[in-house]
C-alpha cells in the first residue's frame, strides 16, 4: 500500500508518503505556483521510494490543497494538524500551529480527533510572515533570530500588525533599542497573542508546537512559561500537517 | 433538487416594488421597518403597509461610511447606505418609518436617519420583566397614536385583532416551512429556506404572501414524501444562529452548503426568531398588552438577560437533530459578540456537539479563510456523527 499526504502551506509545501508502514518524507518551498510545487515534489518522492506512478490514495491540504488536481481527497489543515500533531507529539491535547500565514490552536482527542479549534482572522499578525518581515527590517535572516534574543529581557511591543509593527521597531531601532530585546519582545509578543487564543480554548496537559515558527527554541521557551504547561517541539514539526493527511490516506484506503 | 415554485420567489422582489409602487398611487401609507421589535399588527390596523426596509448588502456601504464610523456593524451601514443613496424602493416608497432602541449603533444611526424621512423610533426596554413590560406597552401606544395622527386614521381594536390574526397565520405557515428542515435529510437547502423566509418582509400583501408559502410548503413536502433532498444523506446538521441574515449577507450559509453542510434550522430575524411565538388571540385580552408580551419575548441579544435564546438554541438543536452549531457575529455588534460565549458555553457542555463563532461583514474579503474554519468545523461535526 503507498498513500500520500501533501500540505501545501503558503510558504512550504510537504510531504509524508507511507510505503507498507514505512515512512518517507520531504519539503521544498511553494514559491508562486501552488499546483507545480505540489505536483513536483509529489512525483520526486514517490519516484524515489516505488516504480509506480502513483499512490494509492492522496490526501491533500493546506491553503493550496485545491491546486492539485490528482488529489483523491481534500481536507483541511485543522483536521491533518490535530491528526499528525498526536502522531509528533503523543501526549499532547493541544496543537498549536504557526505557520506562514496563519495561526491555529486546536483542541485533540487521544486520537488525533478535533474537539474544538480557534484560527487567527484575517491578517497575518504573528505567523512566520510577521518574524521575517521584522527580521528583514533589522537586518537579520530569520535563523538568527533565536540567538540574539537568547537570555535577554524583552521590550514591550504594541503592534501585532505586521506593518505597524515593523514602523514601531524602525523607530524603537533609531531610539537605541537593543536588537536583542527587540527580537525577545517580537517573539514574547507572538506567545502571548497565540497564548491568548490557546487560553480561550482552555488549557490541560500537553501542548504539541508544530508549524515553521515552531524550530523559533525562544518563542517555544516563551509559550511555555506564559502557559505553564510542556510545549514540545518535535524535529518534524512542519510535517504534522503532511503525516496527519497521510494517515487519513490511509484510514480511506483500509476502511 | 430544488422547489420548482423557488423560482417564484427569486423574482418576488422586484414584483414586490411594483406591488408597493401600485398601492401607494392609490393611496396606501407605506411604513418602512428595520427589525423584528417592529409592530407590523398596528401598522396593518392603520390600513397602512408594513415593509421590511434594505439592509442586507455591501454595495452602499462605502457611501454610509462617509457619516458612520467604518467599524460598525454591517446591518446598521448597509440600511444607512441604502436610504441615503436611494437604492431601496421601500425605502422610497415609505410615508414613516418605524426604528427601535435594540442596539446602540442603530439608535443612533436612527437620529442622523430621521433627516431623510419622517421617523418613529420606540424605545425598547433593556430586558424583560414587568415594568418593562408596561413600559413597552406604553410604547405601543405611543406607536399607535403616531400611526393614527399621521395617517388620519382610528385604529379600532377591532381591527387590531383582525391583523394579529392575520399575522399569526402568516407566521404559521412560515414555521409550517421551517419545520420541514426536521426531516432526515432536509429536503430544503439553508438558502432556499432563507430566500422564502426572508421575503416574506417584503411582501406587500399578507395573503399572497400566505398562499405562496402554503405552495411551497405543499412542494417540499412532496419532495420529503420521496425521501429527496439537495444534500447527502450524511450531511452534517447545521444549527445557524446570531446575527440577522439576508439575501445579499448570506455568506456563511452559502459557504456552510458549499462544503457539504445542510442548514436546518435558523436561530436568527429572519428565521425562527419571530415564528416561535404567536400573540394572544384571546378576545378578552388587551390586544396592545398581548402585542407587548411577544414582541418582549424575541430572543434578541441587545435584551439583558436573554435566557429565551439559550432556550430557543436547545429547542431547535434537539428537533431539528443539529450536528454543529454555528454562530454568525457581525461585525462591531457587541451584544451578539459577548453573547456567543454563553451559546458556546452551552452548546459544547449541555447539547455536546461542536460549536463555531463566525465574526465577519458583507465583504467577501475573507472568503478564503471562512472557507477552511467552515470545512474544518464539518469535518469535526461530520466526526462527531459517526
Amino acid at each position: 500500500m503507498l498513500v500520500a499526504g501533501i500540505d501545501v502551506g503558503s510558504t512550504e509545501t510537504k510531504i509524508c508518503v507511507i510505503k507498507n508502514g514505512e515512512w518517507y518524507h520531504a519539503a521544498a518551498p511553494t514559491g508562486w505556483k501552488p499546483r507545480e510545487s505540489g505536483e513536483k515534489i509529489y512525483r520526486e518522492l514517490i519516484s524515489r521510494i516505488d516504480s509506480a506512478e502513483r499512490a494509492d490514495f492522496v490526501v491533500a491540504t493546506g491553503y493550496g490543497r485545491i491546486a492539485l488536481p490528482f488529489a483523491d481527497r481534500l481536507v483541511t489543515e485543522i483536521t491533518c494538524h490535530a491528526r499528525g500533531g498526536v502522531v509528533l507529539v503523543p501526549k499532547a491535547r493541544m496543537i498549536i500551529d504557526i505557520g506562514g500565514q496563519d495561526t491555529k490552536v486546536i483542541q485533540v482527542g487521544p486520537e488525533g480527533q478535533v474537539l474544538d479549534f480557534l484560527m487567527n482572522d484575517r491578517c497575518a499578525a504573528g505567523t512566520g510572515r510577521f518574524l521575517q518581515v521584522i527580521a528583514t527590517s533589522i537586518g537579520l535572516d530569520v535563523e538568527e533570530l533565536d540567538e540574539i534574543a537568547a537570555e535577554k529581557e524583552p521590550i514591550a511591543l504594541n503592534s501585532m500588525c505586521t506593518v505597524f509593527a515593523e514602523t514601531e521597531v524602525i523607530g524603537l531601532l533609531a531610539s537605541g533599542a537593543d536588537r536583542g530585546e527587540l527580537v525577545a519582545g517580537l517573539q514574547q509578543a507572538i506567545a502571548q497573542r497565540i497564548g491568548g487564543m490557546a487560553k480561550r480554548l482552555g488549557i490541560s496537559g500537553t501542548i504539541a508546537f508544530t508549524g515553521g515558527v515552531a524550530h523559533s527554541r525562544g518563542v517555544q521557551r516563551r509559550l511555555q512559561d506564559l502557559l505553564n504547561t510542556d510545549v514540545v517541539v518535535s524535529k518534524d514539526c512542519q510535517l504534522a500537517g503532511a503525516i496527519g493527511a497521510a494517515l487519513i490516506a490511509q484510514d480511506a484506503i483500509e476502511s | 433538487m430544488r422547489p420548482l415554485i423557488m423560482e417564484t420567489f427569486d423574482g418576488l422582489r422586484q414584483q414586490n416594488v411594483l406591488t408597493v409602487k401600485e398601492a401607494k398611487e392609490k393611496g396606501k401609507k407605506v411604513v418602512g421597518m428595520y427589525c423584528l421589535f417592529s409592530p407590523q399588527e398596528l401598522v396593518l390596523a392603520a390600513d397602512a403597509l408594513p415593509v421590511s426596509l434594505c439592509g442586507t448588502k455591501e454595495d452602499p456601504i462605502a457611501a454610509a461610511e462617509k457619516v458612520l464610523p467604518r467599524n460598525l456593524c454591517p446591518l446598521i451601514k448597509s440600511s444607512y447606505g441604502f436610504a441615503i443613496t436611494d437604492t431601496c424602493p421601500y425605502f422610497f416608497f415609505s410615508d414613516l418609518i418605524v426604528g427601535e432602541t435594540t442596539c446602540d449603533g442603530k439608535k443612533k444611526m436612527y437620529e442622523i436617519l430621521q433627516r431623510v424621512k419622517p421617523m418613529h423610533v420606540m424605545s425598547l426596554p433593556q430586558g424583560p420583566g414587568k415594568d418593562e413590560l408596561e413600559w413597552w406597552e406604553r410604547e405601543l401606544l405611543k406607536f399607535k397614536q403616531r400611526l393614527e395622527q399621521e395617517f388620519g386614521v382610528e385604529i379600532t381594536e377591532e381591527k387590531l385583532r383582525q391583523a394579529i390574526i392575520l399575522v399569526n397565520r402568516e407566521r404559521t405557515v412560515m414555521r409550517e416551512l421551517h419545520q420541514l428542515a426536521k426531516n432526515r435529510p432536509s429536503p430544503i437547502s439553508g438558502l432556499d429556506l432563507l430566500l422564502a423566509l426572508w421575503l416574506k418582509g417584503f411582501n406587500v400583501d399578507k395573503e399572497d404572501g400566505i398562499s405562496l408559502i402554503s405552495r411551497l410548503v405543499a412542494e417540499v413536502k412532496e419532495i420529503a414524501d420521496k425521501g429527496k433532498s439537495p444534500f447527502a444523506q450524511d450531511a452534517p446538521r447545521i444549527l445557524l444562529t446570531g446575527c440577522p441574515v439576508g439575501i445579499g449577507s448570506e455568506k456563511v450559509i452559502r459557504i456552510i452548503e458549499e462544503s457539504g453542510g445542510s442548514v436546518v434550522a435558523l436561530e436568527n430575524c429572519s428565521g425562527y426568531r419571530s415564528l416561535d411565538l404567536l400573540v394572544d388571540e384571546n378576545p378578552k385580552k388587551d390586544p396592545i398588552l398581548a402585542l407587548a408580551e411577544k414582541y418582549l419575548e424575541i430572543p434578541c441579544s441587545c435584551l439583558s438577560p436573554n435566557p429565551g435564546r439559550i432556550e430557543v438554541v436547545t429547542r431547535l438543536a434537539r428537533d431539528y437533530a443539529a450536528d454543529g452549531v454555528v454562530d454568525l457575529t457581525w461585525q462591531a455588534c457587541h451584544t451578539f459578540n459577548v453573547e456567543s460565549y454563553l451559546i458556546r458555553e452551552h452548546v459544547r457542555q449541555t447539547l455536546g456537539i461542536p460549536f463555531l463563532q463566525i465574526e465577519t461583514d458583507y465583504s467577501t474579503a475573507d472568503t478564503q479563510t471562512l472557507g477552511v474554519r467552515i470545512a474544518a468545523f464539518l469535518e469535526m461535526a461530520r466526526e462527531k456523527k459517526q
